[in-house]
């Protein structure tokens, strides 16, 4: 009786809804044909810088390069006034503690990586032990990655399984499940994958990790939206959205935003709900908001390297 | 495996359960205030709130700001005369009148109107030109000329564009991004196919027809321009062609194309005015033949006015596409295919797909984001370059399209419309759609040509044949399906010259494109085209 309860609330995932490579290609470039300008540049120049998690995931990193970053994170660029921060910075769980004592009392976040990123070739207790020693550290926010080989195999309920127990290992912690759409090859299986991670307890879906090529495009980002979208029609309940990995200059950012603004409207349109994965991407964002506070295009020199 | 599944749905459970956000404003803003308790746990009230209630808010904090094209790229005379064997002659009717921009009622300048005189001393210049240079001249040199006046128009697109959105009120993006660049691959296209004609009609000698007469409506002025000039002059035949009253402005800045790009005198001749111009056309002795694009009502008088006649003709005229979504289509993309396939070009499409048949078990689903759709779409100024739907062509359209509004409302269907503010002058309309449609509703039956789509329901494949082929029209069709032997199935039964499958209002110099029944006889465009502008010996 239970299990016959049971069965019937888990959606069959094989039966996600289809997507049209061509159509969803369509619509995404027409995000890229909204003319943003003034002060709807500025204002978006800033969500954006606004909703970077400034990430280091390099087996080189060091504590000293995460306190700098962490520095960044805060400070942006101090030569102009009124700069916000990034939402949150993102390191490998054997960084969290540096990170959160570098940015204690900012209120940026700190993101950890787990579950054996990025491959997540792993067994299920490796990742549950590496997701609550990032969030003994302290890390805020978790990104896992899901078992692409499981997902390729058919076997959703393996994955499905493997994020809820991640879920219950992040406790406080918010949890952003990496599909690294890069690895799934099709539209469908993003949308199925998607799906998946937001019924088995996704606060955040993901694109990618930023080491498989390709990492976010606007097509896979829509196609997600719409899986967001869908399931808060469902279910009432708001799952974020982090685009990945290439996207590395404000005009593309500002597309992402114009992409979040005409799908998920209003409530999405912070850093609460939407993330830039992102290291270089900052730095082209300050240079667009110093050239519209003084006219003027500053030599990459102006801007801090981290 | 089952335990596993058992574990995740037990979650799953305890999230629908505990987790589900409560919706309204206030909760969204305190939680935005509370940055720190991110995934707070909600008491179970929360769960009593109904899905249906959730709404999506596009009215947002960051807005864009005006992008307007500018103006002052783009050149218009005070006034202009008859375009008459390749020169700028005055109208013997000696009467002009206005042309204004429909987004802000301003007169842009002001046109002659042709009465049966000029347009016999065209279709004298056109004779003369078609016997003495046009008829004898190497195709490749005809070719030369279309090829000239492709890449001018290309040259010339931005101008043409903004012109285009100023007298007629389509949004800027529309005549930059297709208008222009479709008008000029027709061009491209003919100039291709006129030293090859034996190879379009093989072991088969052509001859041109002679003088074409032709005349096109308002809501493709330039595009329409070239469907019609670019087969008549690369088969060899000369050309007096009628621009829409509203909208005469660019098929003039294509004459002084064709003037600068040394076209003999009299191979195209552009004259303007209303009705009777046209009837002047038609009820020429000396022409040979007719081609129109226009309201099935005027087809009509067309044909009848030329039966008996030697003239051939081909009427391209109104229609009521049905787009058909099935259970197993992708729905989002079908949903942007039928927002695009209404709403392109303010609905002033003949081929717009106005009646949406959606199977009854995702009727609401579609319903409800098509709703959504309708809020993101951007209405206004069309020199916006943000603007998704701009102006109504005319007053007298809106009137109509108001008139079927409130009939529509009448005979009891349930309307939606955009909550988007309209500027305070000039013609607009919010885009609209009906649910709770009837196949016997005025709505469902007869062209609104404005952005109001019909939603109807149906369940079975057959049901949804019968009920789409159920018009007297049948121009164009769409059909929604992830299953390929579907679109086969419905494609080959459905009585419309285009059918188009997970895609709609695709255009291509290419393809053919013409309608069954009352959408008119004859094809334009691809190899057909060339068709309907020779005579096979």
């Amino acid at each position: 009786m239970a299990v016959a309860k049971s069965v019937k609330l888990v959606p069959d995932f094989s039966l996600s809804p289809r997507i049209d490579q061509v159509g969803v290609e369509e619509r995404a470039s027409r995000f890229t044909k909204r003319s943003i300008k003034n002060e709807t540049k500025m204002n978006g120049l800033k969500l954006v810088l606004n909703m970077i998690d400034l990430t280091t995931l390099e087996g080189k990193d060091t504590d000293g390069k995460v306190k700098q970053l962490c520095y960044k994170a805060m400070h942006p660029h101090d030569a102009i006034p009124g700069i916000p921060t990034v939402a949150a910075v993102c390191v490998y769980p054997t960084m969290v503690k540096v990170a959160k004592k570098a940015l204690e009392g900012s209120g940026i976040k700190v993101a950890s990586v787990a579950t054996a990123f990025p491959s997540g070739q792993a067994t299920r207790d490796i990742k549950i032990r590496d997701t609550k020693y990032a969030v003994a550290q302290g890390a805020d926010e978790v990104d896992m990655v899901i078992s692409r080989g499981k997902f390729h195999a058919g076997e959703y309920n393996f994955v499905f399984d493997e994020i809820a127990a991640i879920k219950e290992a992040c406790g406080e912690a918010r949890l952003k499940v990496i599909l690294e759409t890069g690895e799934l090859g099709t539209y469908d299986k993003v949308r199925r994958a998607s799906d998946i991670a937001m019924h088995a307890g996704a606060d955040f879906i993901k694109t990618s990790t930023g080491k498989i090529q390709p990492a976010a495009t606007m097509p896979v980002t829509l196609v997600m939206l719409e899986a967001i979208r869908d399931f808060y029609y469902k279910t009432g309940k708001m799952i974020g959205m982090k685009p990945a990995g290439g996207i590395s200059k404000s005009k593309l950012a500002l597309h992402y935003l114009v992409m979040l603004k005409e799908v998920l409207g209003e409530d999405w349109l912070s850093n609460e709900w939407f993330r830039f994965g992102a290291s270089s991407l900052a730095n082209d964002v300050l240079m667009q908001i110093v050239k519209g506070e003084t006219g003027l295009y500053q030599s990459a020199n102006y801007f801090s390297v981290d | 495996m089952f335990s596993e599944l058992r574990r995740g749905s037990i979650l799953i459970n305890r999230i629908r359960n505990d987790e589900v956000c409560d919706t309204t404003g206030d909760e969204q803003s305190y939680n935005r205030r509370v940055n720190k308790k991110i995934m707070a746990v909600k008491t179970k009230k929360a769960v009593a709130k109904k899905s249906n209630t959730i709404k999506l808010k596009f009215d947002t904090s960051w807005t864009y700001a005006p992008a307007p094209e500018s103006k002052s790229a783009a050149t218009i005379n005070k006034q202009y005369d008859l375009f008459i064997d390749g020169k700028w002659q005055q109208p013997l009717s000696k009467k002009y009148f206005g042309t204004i921009n429909p987004a802000n009622e301003e007169k842009l300048s002001e046109v002659a109107d042709a009465n049966a005189a000029d347009v016999d001393k065209a279709v004298k210049a056109a004779r003369s030109a078609y016997d003495k240079v046009w008829k004898k001249m190497p195709a490749k040199e005809r070719a030369k000329y279309i090829f000239r006046i492709a890449r001018m128009v290309q040259e010339k697109a931005r101008e043409l564009a903004i012109i285009e959105t100023l007298d007629g009120g389509k949004p800027i993006r529309e005549s930059r991004d297709f208008d222009v660049p479709t008008a000029a691959n027709h061009f491209f296209y003919y100039a291709g196919w006129a030293d090859k004609l034996e190879y379009a009609f093989p072991n088969r000698r052509t001859e041109p027809l002679g003088v074409a007469g032709q005349i096109i409506p308002w809501n493709f002025p330039l595009l329409m321009a070239a469907w019609k000039i670019a087969p008549a002059l690369a088969t060899g035949n000369t050309v007096v062609l009628k621009p829409a009253e509203t909208t005469p402005l660019t098929a003039l800045k294509l004459a002084e194309i064709i003037q600068e790009a040394d076209l003999p005198p009299g191979v195209v001749n552009i004259l303007t005015g209303a009705g009777a111009t046209g009837a002047a056309i038609v009820n020429h002795p000396d022409i040979n033949k007719i081609a129109f694009t226009g309201s099935t009502e005027v087809g009509k008088i067309i044909q009848r006015a030329i039966a008996g006649t030697n003239k051939k003709v081909t009427l391209e005229l109104g229609g009521k596409a049905a787009n058909i979504i099935f259970e197993d289509a992708p729905i989002d993309q079908a949903v942007e295919g039928v927002i695009n396939g209404i709403f392109f070009n303010q609905g002033h499409v003949c081929c717009a797909g106005s009646r949406l048949y959606v199977q009854e078990s995702v009727a609401k689903e579609v319903v409800r984001k098509l709703k959504d759709r309708l809020e993101s779409l951007i209405v206004g100024d069309p020199l916006d370059k943000n603007t998704d739907i701009g102006a109504i062509n005319s007053k007298a359209q809106l009137e109509t399209i108001k008139k079927y509004i409130s009939i529509g409302k009448k005979e009891g269907a349930e309307m939606y419309e955009s909550s988007c503010h309209l500027p305070g002058k000039g013609f607009f309309c919010r885009p609209t759609l009906f649910t709770n449609v009837a196949q016997s509703n005025r709505i469902a039956q007869e062209e609104i040509f404005g952005p109001v789509l019909s939603v109807l329901t149906f369940r079975t494949d057959d049901e949804v044949i019968e009920k789409a082929n159920n018009s007297p029209y049948g121009l164009s069709a769409g059909v929604w399906t992830d299953k390929g032997s579907k679109i086969f199935n419905m494609t080959k039964r459905m009585r419309a010259g285009v059918v188009w499958a997970n895609t709609f209002n695709k255009f291509d110099p290419t393809s053919p494109f013409g309608g069954y029944k009352e959408s008119g006889f004859g094809r334009e465009g691809g190899l057909h085209g060339l068709a309907a502008y020779v005579s096979i010996v």
